[in-house]
């Protein structure tokens, strides 16, 4: 048993999710308990994916349990057969259902199916999402090249001298950190080099798609956590050979086009001078001078946490005080690259474990996760996002690639802008007393006299924290001619309070606008609340 | 302004009465899209707050509370999950070791918990792990500094909301016994709610008002033979039974909803109180006045527009109630995940004759009935809600409904304002 407040991943079915959800024509029946369908809105909300998954899940009860579940994962399998046509499908088993063992497997073969359906065996208990992504991409491909393999020892026939090169894209799926616009980036250096793409699996594929995987020449691995086991059977079955780098910074995209081009038995040149590299020159330019040493700690999958390493050191001149990964798939590769960097690899998925690293290390910059991006905040450093877990924010709507060199284009802009940030947080910082820019001074850019209203303030606090003061408030604003400014009674101060920050502001505003015009001297509970009234719509 | 002579209306018809006390449910069973009880942490933790529910489950269970919590805050939250490995499983490690290990870590981590829940899930049933001797075990070992409590909110038992029930229930044999008339309001609100409604009992005469849960551990209310106790909530039968069971008894009403709800929520207490009419009205009349402005300015949005419920909180038929007599909206399908006859008696009574209620969900078919209705506005989980807005449709996602405070008449308009602003913006964006 472990104890965990923040997961990196998700279970292993969530990756055969991520797979069935990237192609067009593949359904998965899950066999899971009601709440599974959790899962659905990963990809509804945080992808904005405009199509529910393509998954069923039998939804079993307690009651069910002494009955006939294996009789429920049938009818889900026959049904969605029925409603959905798929080309494919996949089945299987969330954690609660592996445990009950009613081999989903054997009761939708039970079925005789036209179809390939795929048993995918995903121990919940042991392995997590990226492992399930991988080994459902590598049991789907098998099943459908499988039929179409050569026999073993059979020479792959060389290409033809005049025919262009031809390569497929593996690994981009659902769900994936910025794998949509890496597809396009990459399918774009590819056209420039003069090689054909010719299959991108298994985001937008089909299962037509996967029958043409072993057309190709060669295999390029863009996610190695989810095409490498895949790659690896096709260089066994089709002597399909792989291009290992992953085409992150630009340092790995040269080296990527270098060794495309050797495969393809083409020249590099044109496409090593990219003219719309830009953060080669933007690192070198002299204003990029205090990026100089910058303490950097990196963390995320395995991947791009070891690019991340690479371009922090080798191209913007950071110094890497951490590097680390939850993928443990990967901890070799990274333990290694640690060691180049002459710091300690983090190797764990436990969140506060990584919170309590980065504390310790005080860096200047954190290139993270959503969930390092939140511990930087806290700790008040800068962070930039290099890797899943994915939010909402790692899908912009602008084209915004990590691979290729628009991919470090964007990633140059992604790490120096919160430096840029954290400069002027600093600068800000220093001046904080002036009265300019202290915390209650209105905005200097939106015009006006810089008004202190320190003193104002505090004044106000005083009073409210006197009891005697605030009770006779209302007797001296009687007294006096009314100004037409409302006092805020203690009780209704202290309702506003209960306000959420982000919209109390905007009731203060209102509730004031109200008692000015409705000539109420004294904000009292009632008051605000009829302001309330007043204004809702 | 309202006058202080108009009647308050009771709205408790007598069983049988129309509206759809007899109404036929459409029955479903297929895949629910819907959340399990775990769920309901998110917002129990915010509301006890020294209270911590450790979840023993799954990698799921950990990823379920993570994703539907939306806005991860990744602060170190009072909520987290026992993972179990197949090192438990495989009987290698004791899985009751393991858990008293996992909660000893914990408690060392937090010293300010005063409150445990160990929370069952759907694989801590399917082992049959026991997890109320694990409570009573650990229990013997941290109190009293910490109390140590279990309920389940697995998806095997539970539905969404139905985890405060288990929740809340399991809270009910540690309340203190009284034997003094007091009034209990039994599910969680947001504390704001809860003041207003302090104040509107204080004015009706009612003073000794307790709330469960509470906002703090060691606040809990007192129960006895002449407890009376309101729902706040519509899923709370559970909690329910654990009170009578302590010998409270529930003061039959419909929902604080809407203004309508509201006021027939404050006259049911009114009444076991013998609180002169012109009493309550004084008390109540000011915010109802308000209520009722305020929502008529909304009505004009909603008057008349369509609307279909998926079955996700157990609120839909108060919902549905409140929006069809305040605000004049038709239903056409009132979906939920299930249907306490008993509790909701006051509320199907007031829905008009003839409307579609169902119970349960095969996803499937109920959105092929969805789109064959066609309607203005669909209220659904958030799996559901942009698909559907892909296809053209307006939708309020359902979970907004727990989280957002919409009891009372203060909230009456901000209640209307969720369904209407969708409708709105979709009137802006197709300009």
């Amino acid at each position: 048993m472990q104890l965990t407040v923040w997961t990196y991943e998700g279970p292993p079915h969530v990756g055969a999710m991520r797979i069935a959800t990237a192609m067009t024509d593949v359904h998965y029946v899950l066999h899971a308990p009601q709440g599974d369908t959790y899962a659905d809105l990963l990809f509804t909300m945080i992808e904005r994916r405009s199509k529910r998954p393509p998954v069923t899940y039998t939804t079993f009860q307690a009651r069910d349990l002494g009955g006939d579940t294996a009789q429920l994962f049938q009818d889900a399998v026959r049904e969605s057969f029925e409603r959905f046509a798929p080309k494919a499908m996949l089945v299987g088993a969330s954690c609660t259902a592996e445990l009950i063992q009613d081999d989903p497997g054997g009761l939708a073969s039970a079925l005789e199916l036209p179809i390939p359906v795929v048993t995918l065996e995903l121990p919940s208990y042991q392995k997590k999402e990226n492992w399930g992504a991988a080994e459902t991409f590598y049991q789907l491909v098998r099943a459908i090249c499988g039929p179409l393999a050569p026999k073993p020892g059979t020479r792959r026939e060389d290409r033809e001298p005049n025919r262009p090169a031809r390569c497929n894209l593996l690994g981009p799926t659902a769900l994936g950190f910025r794998h949509r616009d890496d597809v396009r980036e990459i399918s774009g250096l590819l056209e420039k080099l003069g090689v054909i793409v010719n299959v991108v699996a298994p985001l937008n594929a089909s299962v037509d798609d996967l029958k043409r995987i072993p057309d190709a020449d060669f295999n390029v691995v863009l996610y190695p956590e989810i095409a490498n086991p895949t790659a690896s059977w096709l260089l066994r079955t089709f002597a399909q050979p792989m291009v290992k780098t992953v085409p992150i910074g630009t340092g790995a995209t040269c080296e990527f086009i270098r060794e495309v081009a050797a495969l393809a038995g083409i020249d590099p040149t044109a496409a090593l001078n990219d003219g719309t590299s830009r953060a080669p020159w933007y690192a070198k330019s002299v204003d990029s001078t205090y990026l100089t040493g910058k303490r950097v700690f990196v963390f995320g999958d395995g991947t791009h946490a070891l690019a991340a390493a690479r371009i922090a050191s080798k191209e913007l001149g950071f110094q890497v005080v951490g590097l680390g990964t939850y993928s443990r798939e990967m901890a070799r590769d990274i333990r290694e690259a640690a060691k180049g960097y002459g710091c300690e690899a983090l190797i764990c998925d436990d969140y506060l474990e990584v919170e309590a690293k980065i504390a310790e290390l005080q860096p200047e910059l954190v290139l993270g996760t959503q969930m390092e991006r939140h511990i930087a905040k806290r700790l008040g450093l800068p962070c930039a996002v290099i890797s899943a877990p994915v939010h909402v924010q790692d899908y912009p709507a602008r084209y915004s690639p990590q691979m290729g060199f628009e991919g470090a284009n964007v990633i140059f802009d992604t790490w120096v802008h919160p430096l840029m940030m954290g400069l002027e947080e600093h600068l800000l910082g220093m001046f904080r007393d002036d009265f300019e820019f202290h915390a209650e001074a209105s905005p200097s850019h939106l015009g006006g006299p810089a008004m202190d209203r320190r003193n104002e303030a505090s004044t106000a606090d005083v009073a409210s924290d006197n009891d005697v003061a605030l009770l006779e408030a209302p007797v001296a604003v009687e007294a006096a001619a009314w100004d037409g400014i409302p006092v805020w009674s203690p009780e209704g101060e202290k309702e506003l309070g209960k306000i959420p920050f982000f919209v109390r502001g905007k009731a203060r505003r209102n509730t004031e606008t109200y008692a000015r015009e409705h000539g109420v001297r004294v904000i009292t509970v009632e008051a605000l609340y009829d302001a309330k009234a007043h204004y809702s719509r | 302004m309202s006058s202080a002579l108009a009647a308050v209306p009771v709205v408790v018809k007598p069983k049988n009465a129309g509206g759809c006390t007899d109404a036929p449910v459409l029955k479903e069973r297929g895949q629910r899209e819907v959340f399990c009880g775990l769920t309901g942490i998110i917002w129990l933790h915010r509301k006890i707050q020294d209270a911590f529910f450790l979840v023993v489950g799954s990698r799921t269970c950990a990823h379920l509370i993570q994703s539907a919590a939306g806005v991860m805050i990744f602060a170190e939250p009072r909520f987290g999950t026992a993972i179990i490995d197949e090192r438990d499983l495989a009987g290698m490690s004791d899985a009751n070791d393991e858990l008293d290990r996992v909660v000893a870590q914990l408690l060392a981590r937090r010293p300010d918990i005063k409150l445990l829940f160990l929370v069952g899930s759907c694989p801590s049933e399917v082992i049959k792990l026991d997890l109320s001797r694990a409570a009573q075990r650990l229990a013997g070992v941290h109190s009293p500094k910490v109390r140590v409590l279990n309920y389940s909110g697995s998806g095997i038992e539970t539905t969404f909301t139905q985890g405060e029930d288990a929740c809340l229930a399991s809270l009910v044999p540690t309340l203190p016994t009284t034997t003094e008339k007091s009034l209990m309001v039994v599910g969680s609100m947001a504390d704001v709610v809860e003041d207003q409604f302090r104040r509107l009992f204080t004015a009706i005469g009612i003073d000794d008002v307790q709330f469960l849960p509470p906002r703090r551990a060691h606040l809990l209310p007192k129960v006895g033979p002449n407890t009376k106790y309101l729902l706040a909530q519509p899923f709370l039968a559970d909690t329910a039974r654990a009170l009578e069971a302590r010998g409270a008894t529930r003061l039959e009403a419909p929902f604080p909803l809407g203004v309508e709800g509201t006021t027939a929520w404050f006259a049911a207490a009114a009444r076991e109180w013998n609180v002169p009419a012109a009493t309550l009205e004084a008390a109540i009349s000011p915010a109802r006045t308000r209520a009722t402005q305020a929502l008529a300015r909304l009505k004009p949005q909603l008057e008349g527009k369509r609307i279909f419920f998926f079955p996700d909180s157990q609120l839909e038929i108060p919902l549905a109630r409140f929006l069809h007599r305040e605000l004049g909206m038709e239903l056409l399908e009132v979906g939920t995940p299930f249907l306490h006859r008993q509790h909701l008696a006051s509320e199907l009574a007031l829905l008009p004759e003839g409307t579609q209620l169902s119970e349960g969900q095969h996803v499937e078919n109920q959105l092929d009935r969805c789109r064959a209705a066609a309607p203005d506005l669909v209220v659904c989980g958030l799996g559901l809600a942009n698909p559907l807005e892909a296809e053209g449709m307006t939708t309020k996602w359902a979970i907004e409904l727990v989280f957002t405070p919409i009891q009372g008449y203060d909230q009456a308009a901000d209640l209307a304002g969720l369904f209407a602003r969708p409708l709105h913006r979709r009137t802006l964006l197709a300009a």
